[in-house]
This record gives structure tokens, sequence and C-alpha cells, in this order.
């Protein structure tokens, strides 16, 4: 089936407004040679079909509702208000607002994300939106080496391994420097940086889930002018210190635990946001407040002078779809559950993960690698490889240790906790850890 | 004077709750986190009550337009029709995550490989990434992957030029500096065209490759596409397809059989996913074989009857996006692809290029200027009457119902309005919106100080942008602040 309204008659008709006879004639100014191709699809199936054929193909999945999965992407509580706000016809089926008259839903909305990321990163500004976490991360980095004019990047190796494999490839493309610093029991160790090095990137809670000290490498990061790149999960903003007050000049994550369900690994969607004098260094979409002619309040696309479709080859990116929806999704959970609910959801989920931890490395040959302070998740080192136990609690209804990068060292798996697992899931999961090891 | 519209942070009230999590146990957040780690102040969010929050993004919404409550012929966007199918198959796979053994993801891992396989099927390639974000993100994998390519025969530090047509997305020149480039603009000639000649001229052993949109930005069919590609072949250079445009010819011509050896889609334009207010999107790359070894990794692959992800791509460019990519895309475009079969996206394509030039005709026959008049493919440009301005034709069609086409792009043409009907429309919409727009040139006209002032009935009406972009304001903060 198709969703062309078109009648046999009407297409008569609008051929013939062309003096056409043959929809063939649509396409005369083709090349014959290329002229259609046989193509091997499946056959057309009706809405009711297709359905029913995705959800056989579902069937083959195990839900993870309950994962005890991390890596900055996790099982979270949604309120339902969410997603019946996000699919409301008139945000799901815009473009980019480039018509403010009659854009000013996304605008506004749009503007109170930014001003949301603004206060949870404790910065001055943030975009509309990036792709995700690791798009996010380059982005940063790209921003902080254009506005220090230096191709130098020290990394540290707490910085999610599949950011850090974006980043690469984005400063590959450009040329720059990448240096990783290793961990050390767990945690970054203190770097010393020369006068090439334009950024400098840290996570915290790093991906094994420890709370970083972040002041030696802003301070030593600024005593040579280069500029601090903070990777922080948002949900741990409700509750830690933010980038902006360790006196980090770029924050940047992924937005998931925000309202927006894991969908196995996208869309979700990534944050920036600068200190005022990065303004114009921003990829991306910013949305100003301004006026109309009536001298009413409004919104609108700012700073385009920033972007491909003026720029071109001397945009700062080439960015255009972002992630809109998936971030007003970030605002419309944010607003539900206000700074009180957002903290108790992120202290529920300290709170889970911390009991957890415990419970698992009580078990016989499983030690937990992160060191304390931790937040939401956490790695153990197993007696077997992670890869392996994960199967096994797969096959007894359990997602859990996500197998860590060698790395990091052997045998090692992450784990999480969300205020969505109650106690009856720790002790489950801890009892088939217990099967799966035995 | 009509009141502010107020924003959720003019709403909040201190002390007041909305969605309350259950109720937690008393937490040490001092002892666990460390108490010279905690935040001093919480963020300052609104605090509202739940009503007020689906009120106000309801209200807000109703300030918005979309396909869904207007035509919007938004060129070179294809916004066309949504289906709520592709909403009911993505929420099926919704809690997924991607780090859950292979075994208990089958199904999606059977999605994602069959999603490569139809792309490259109605591409013509031989090989396909999802992993890319957006369109520009596929473009920026596909540029990688050509760079990756000469580099791995030796010509890296020769070939440092990119070749773009003078009427490219703004995107194109973009990426290619993104990847490392230099960007060398092409003419097009006087029909619209890239200029074969000029195109010859600029081609040399530092050349790396030609960005090229087919049909262009003008909506016209590149005719002498099999030449250009040979002579670009000839020269070692690559040929990269930006499918922003494939809505035109889908089933009717693959560009991997023109002889592109790389292809970005948008799957949010062309396989009706929804362009969600910008994103988020999907943009796929299709490479044939001698780019494929260089793909980012993970790619799905099979294995008898098991779907894996597939890391072992030795000259791989690397990794592009965290993850396996925007897999919820996926699966609303691959429902689309298993409703229409081939025969259903030969026939929207084709309805797409039959709307468009229906529309072409009739705009003509009402006063608008067709500065390339002939055939077209799914989109094509029209000009305002002589005296009006592409601007206040915009702002006018605000006012009729309709949102306006694209402006002001391609550059190549003044007072551009790049019109893009797509298939979903029908035969009265079309003919509205043509008696709309020989009511706005007619009335322009007679009087113009109506039609600069134009919109007069939308929320908000003209918006200060000099302003905006003078002294911007980007966040909201208290009055008193």
């Amino acid at each position: 089936m198709d969703f062309t309204p078109h009648t046999p008659d009407d297409v008569r008709a609008m051929l013939e407004a062309l003096g056409m006879q043959d929809l063939r004639e649509l396409f005369a100014d083709l090349p014959d040679a290329l002229l259609e191709p046989d193509l091997h699809l499946p056959a057309p199936m009706s809405e009711q079909e297709i359905l029913a054929h995705l959800r056989e193909l579902a069937g083959k999945n195990a839900s993870a509702d309950k994962a005890f999965l991390g890596g900055g992407l996790r099982p979270h509580f949604v309120p339902s208000l969410v997603p019946a706000l996000a699919q409301r016809g008139e945000f799901l089926t815009a473009y980019t607002p480039y018509q403010p008259e009659v854009s000013q839903g996304v605008l506004q909305a749009v503007f109170e994300y930014q001003t949301m990321i603004a206060e949870l990163t404790g910065l001055d500004v943030s975009n509309a939106s990036l792709y995700d976490g690791a798009a996010a991360l380059a982005e940063g980095v790209l921003l902080a080496l254009r506005q220090t004019r230096r191709m130098g990047v020290v990394v540290s190796q707490g910085v999610h391994p599949e950011y850090r494999q974006v980043l690469a490839t984005y400063l590959h493309a450009v040329g720059a420097e990448l240096r990783t610093v290793d961990l050390e029991d767990g945690l970054t160790p203190p770097a010393e940086f020369d006068d090439t090095v334009g950024a400098v990137v840290l996570q915290s809670p790093n991906f094994l889930g420890a709370i970083e000290d972040p002041a030696p490498w802003v301070e030593a990061a600024h005593a040579t002018r280069a500029l601090v790149v903070y990777v922080a999960d948002p949900l741990s903003l409700a509750l830690l210190k933010p980038p902006g007050e360790w006196g980090a000049d770029i924050a940047v994550g992924d937005g998931q635990p925000l309202g927006n369900p894991m969908n196995f690994g996208g869309p979700q969607f990534g944050y920036i946001a600068v200190r005022e004098k990065l303004v114009r260094q921003l990829p991306g979409r910013l949305v100003s407040q301004t006026h109309d002619v009536d001298g009413r309040r409004g919104y609108v696309l700012a700073l385009a002078a920033r972007e491909q479709h003026i720029r071109r080859a001397k945009a700062k990116s080439n960015i255009t779809t972002n992630a809109q929806l998936t971030a007003l999704m970030g605002a419309m959970h944010l607003a539900a559950l206000g700074p009180e609910g957002f903290a108790e959801v992120a202290a529920a989920s300290v709170a889970r993960a911390h009991a957890l931890a415990e419970m698992l490395a009580r078990l016989p040959g499983v030690e937990r690698v992160t060191p304390e302070p931790f937040f939401n998740e956490f790695v153990l080192r197993l007696p077997r490889p992670a890869a392996e136990v994960r199967a096994g609690l797969g096959e007894r209804g359990w997602h859990a240790a996500a197998p860590v990068p060698a790395e990091y060292g052997a045998n090692l798996a992450l784990f999480a906790a969300t205020e969505r697992h109650d106690e009856d899931d720790l002790a489950g999961l801890a009892a088939a850890l217990k099967e799966v090891l035995a | 004077m009509k009141r502010d519209f107020p924003t959720l942070f003019e709403r909040s009230r201190t002390g007041r709750r909305g969605t309350r999590p259950p109720r937690p146990a008393e937490v040490d957040l001092a002892g666990l986190l460390g108490a010279e780690n905690l935040r001093a102040a919480p963020p300052r969010l609104p605090e509202v009550d739940e009503l007020t929050v689906v009120r106000h993004y309801t209200n807000l919404s109703r300030r918005q337009v979309g396909v869904d409550t207007n035509f919007y012929p938004l060129g070179s966007c294809t916004m066309k029709y949504n289906p709520r199918t592709g909403e009911a198959a993505a929420a099926l796979f919704a809690e997924l995550h991607p780090y859950q053994d292979p075994g208990t993801v089958q199904g999606a891992l059977q999605i994602v490989y069959e999603l490569q396989e139809y792309l490259a099927e109605i591409t013509g390639m031989d090989a396909v990434t999802l992993q890319p974000a957006a369109g520009a993100h596929g473009e920026l994998t596909g540029m990688l992957l050509i760079r990756a390519y000469h580099e791995s025969r030796g010509e890296g530090e020769q070939r440092r030029v990119v070749l773009v047509p003078d009427s490219a997305h703004g995107s194109n020149p973009a990426t290619a500096s993104m990847a490392g480039y230099q960007v060398r603009e092409v003419p097009s000639g006087p029909d619209g065209e890239v200029d074969l000649g000029a195109l010859r001229a600029a081609l040399g052993p530092e050349v790396a490759a030609i960005m090229l949109t087919n049909p262009n930005t003008l909506g016209l069919f590149e005719r002498k596409i099999l030449e250009l590609i040979d002579a670009a072949h000839d020269q070692g250079v690559q040929l990269y397809y930006d499918g922003a445009n494939l809505n035109a010819i889908m089933g009717w011509a693959r560009p991997g059989d023109m002889g592109f050896d790389v292809v970005h889609l948008n799957l949010h334009k062309t396989f009706s996913t929804p362009h969600g207010g910008g994103g988020p999107g999907s943009g796929p790359v299709g490479a044939k074989a001698h780019l494929a070894p260089f793909l980012p990794v993970p790619t799905v692959k099979r294995e008898g009857g098991r779907f894996l992800l597939d890391f072992d791509r030795p000259q791989t460019i690397g990794r592009m996006r965290s993850f396996y990519g925007n897999f919820a895309v996926m699966v609303r475009a691959y429902t689309y692809i298993r409703m229409l079969g081939a025969e259903g996206l030969k026939r929207a394509s084709a309805m797409a290029v039959l709307n468009a030039n229906y529309l072409r005709k009739k705009l003509a026959g009402v006063g608008y200027r067709i500065p390339y008049d002939r055939l077209c493919k799914h989109e094509f440009i029209a000009q305002p009457p002589e005296g009006l301005k592409a601007l206040d034709v915009a702002k006018a069609l605000l006012d009729y119902g309709y949102h306006p086409p694209t402006v002001y792009f391609p550059l190549i043409v003044k007072e551009a309005m790049m019109i893009e009907p797509t298939e979903t429309e029908s035969r009265e919409t079309l003919d509205e919106y043509v008696e709309a727009m020989a009511e706005i040139a007619r009335r322009g006209l007679e009087d113009p100080e109506w039609i600069a002032h134009t919109p007069y009935r939308t929320p908000v009406r003209r918006l200060d942008e000099v302003a905006a972009n003078r002294k911007p304001v980007l966040r909201w903060r208290p009055e008193e602040a």
C-alpha cells in the first residue's frame, strides 16, 4: 500500500494538463540505460500485516526495561505525558523552524530547553541539540580547537570508549592530534599540557562510574590556555556539582536519561553548553528571544552566520538536522519532574546502584573495580569473561554485565541501576549472577 | 496588545510539584557521593503541576504548523505524510539496550540487516551502514570513506580538493571542509545543469571527489550524468551522491547504476520518518564494493540464521556515532518500505514528480516565473512576478494557511522559491494552493503595503531577527537578575 491520494481520474487529468499520456513521460529526461531497474524487495503489506510482522520480530527480542546495563544509556522511568505530548503532530511533523511566525511552538520549546541545559550544566548557553553524546563531544572538541587555534587534544581514558572512537574519527579528518591519558585505579591521574593542546577532555562520572576530581585538570588546562570539555551524564547533574562550577568551558553529554526510551541505542540527543565567550563558535541551531512588529515576545533561529546554509565551506559544522524532538522530550521530562522530582530520581538511582554493588561484590570471585565515590554505574571484575556471563544472565531473563573493553582490564563488566529497579529486582539479579558464576 | 505566551519558567511557583517518582528511602548523598562533589543549589528548573505542563506544550503545539496540520511544500525537505504506523512500529522496540546480549535482540538486528539490504537494492550500492544520525552526518561518513580509499592507494596527500556545484546544498561544502578537504565550486550552465566543460576543466590529479545531487537542487535531472561520471572516473575521482532528492527517482533509476561510488540517504525525507522539528533523522550511507572495507563499525551481518554485530573491518574509518545509529528511525523506514514494496516506491516517486510538474505548470499560468521551465523532477524553482519579493510571498502564504516553500535557495537563482509538493498531497490541495498563490500575486502587486506587512493572522507577526543576532537572548532569566 502507498499513501498517494490520486485516483486514476486525477492522474489522467494531471497528465493531460502537462500534455502527457503516460507516467513514463515524466522520466523522459533520464538516460534510457538507467530506467526502471528491477527492484527486488518483499511484496507490499497492509498496515495490519506489517504490524503483525513487526510484532513477530519484536517477539525475538527480550525487553530490557529492567536492564542493569549502562554506558550512559539506561532504563529510566518516563512520565506518560512525555510521549503523549511529543507525539502531537505539530511537533512530530514539523521541520527546522525557518518560518518563525508559524513555528513558535518548537522555537519556544527549544528556548526553554536551552535554558534548562544551561541550568543543569552551570554554563551560560546551550544550543538546540546535537545527534548524541559522542557527536556532542566531537563538536565540543572541534569548537575548542577553533577557539584556541591549536591542534592538540588530550582525553582521559575515563571518557566513554565509543565517544573517544567517534572523536578519533572526527579529529583524524581535520589532522588534529589526540593523546589519551590512561586511568590509574579507575581515576584520571593529574596531567600536564603543553601549549599545542587546545582541548582537554574529562568525563565525570567516568566510564567506570567513578566521580572524578576535575580540579587538577581544569587548573592545568587553563594554565596553558587550553579549554576544558567536560562530559557529564545529565542525570548526575541533578545532584553533582555542575561542569561550569568546576571551571569547565564546554559541557557535553548524552540526553537519553532525560525522557527518552533506550531505542536500542538511538535516537536520543546530544547536548552542548558553553561559556558566553564561545557562543559564536557553537555548532548547530540556536534559538533567541526577540519581539515582533507589534512588540510581542517571540523566538527565532539566531546567529545563522555560523551555519552551513549561510557559510557553506566556512561553517562551524555541517550539521543541519539535529535531534530536536528527542531534546524536547528531555525538556518535557524535566518540566514534569521539576527540580525535586529530578533529584529524587537521581538519588533513587544512586541508592539502588550502591545497594546492588554491595550485593554483587559479596559473590565469590567478584570484585568491584570502580573506586568510591561512584554514581549509578559501576564495574565489577568477574571470574569469567563478561560476554559469557551476560549471555548466561540473558538466558535467565536478566540483562546485565556489559563487557568492558579490554583496554580497561580483563573480565570487567559494567552494571547500572536506576529508580526503575526495586529490591526484588536487585535480589533477583544477584541470585541469577550467583547461578551463572557457580 | 495581546499578552505574551508565558514561558514554563514564568509559570513556575516555588514548591509546586509535577510527576512524583516512587517515594524514595532516605539516601545519604554526602556519604555516597562525597560532600565536596554535591551541587550547592539545585538547577532552577520550572516547578509546575502536570496539568500546567500538558497545557503548556499542547498550547505551544497550537503555535506550530507541521505536515499533519498544513500543506508544507518546503523544497529539498520532502515533507510527505508520516504514517502513524511508523510510530506504532517504533514503540514495539523502544525498550532495548544496545549492550544487551545479541542473542536477545535478534529481531532488532534482523530489521537493521534487512534495511541495509533494502537500501542497497534501492540505491544500487553494494554495502550500507545505518550508523549516521542525519543527512549531513551521512555526508561526512561518505566523504571519509572516499578519503580513506585515496589514502589506501597512496593518493591521500595528492587529492586535496572536492568539487561542488554552485547549486549544491550548503551542507556539501561544509562537509568537505570537515573531512579535511578544500572546496572548489563548479558553475552551472545556462540550462541549470552542471557545466560539463567547466567540470572537465576542473578535474585533475588533485581532485578527490565530486559531490552531486541528482536531480539537482533546481529539481532538474542532470542529463549528462553518465558522461560526467565517466570523465571523473577517468581521472580517479570519486563520485558522491547527496540523496536528499532521492524521492524523485525511487524505482525509476538508481545512483549506483549512474556510476556513483557512495550515496547517503535521508530516511526522514525519502522514507517518511517524521522530521520532528529538526530531527532526529537518519542518514544511511551506501558504498560500492571498493569503498565497503572502510565503512564505519559495527555493521550487522548474517551467519546462518543468526544476526551479528560485525566489528571486523580492519580498514574502517572508525566509528561515527555511539551504539548503532538511530534505530527507532530505521524501524519506521523499514515499516514504510515493507508497506510500499518496489511498486509502491516507484509510484510514490512518479506521483511526487507528477505533483511537482502539475504545480509548475499551474503556477506559470498565474504569473509566477519559472526560470528553468522544463520537465522537473520532485521539485522546481519559481520566482514571484516582477515587483514582488520571495520573502513577502512566503509571509503572505502563512496567512493563507500554507507553509512557504524554501526561499532564497539555491543561491544561483534570484528570489528563488523552491517548491516540493511531495506525492501525498491531493489535486485539490494543489489547486487551492495555486489559487492562493494567484491571489497573493495579484493583491501583492496592487497593494505593496499589504504584502510588506504580512502575516497578520499568525500567533506572532514578523520578528526582529536583526535584534536577535545583534544581542541574542539565548536563555530565560528572571527579570530582576
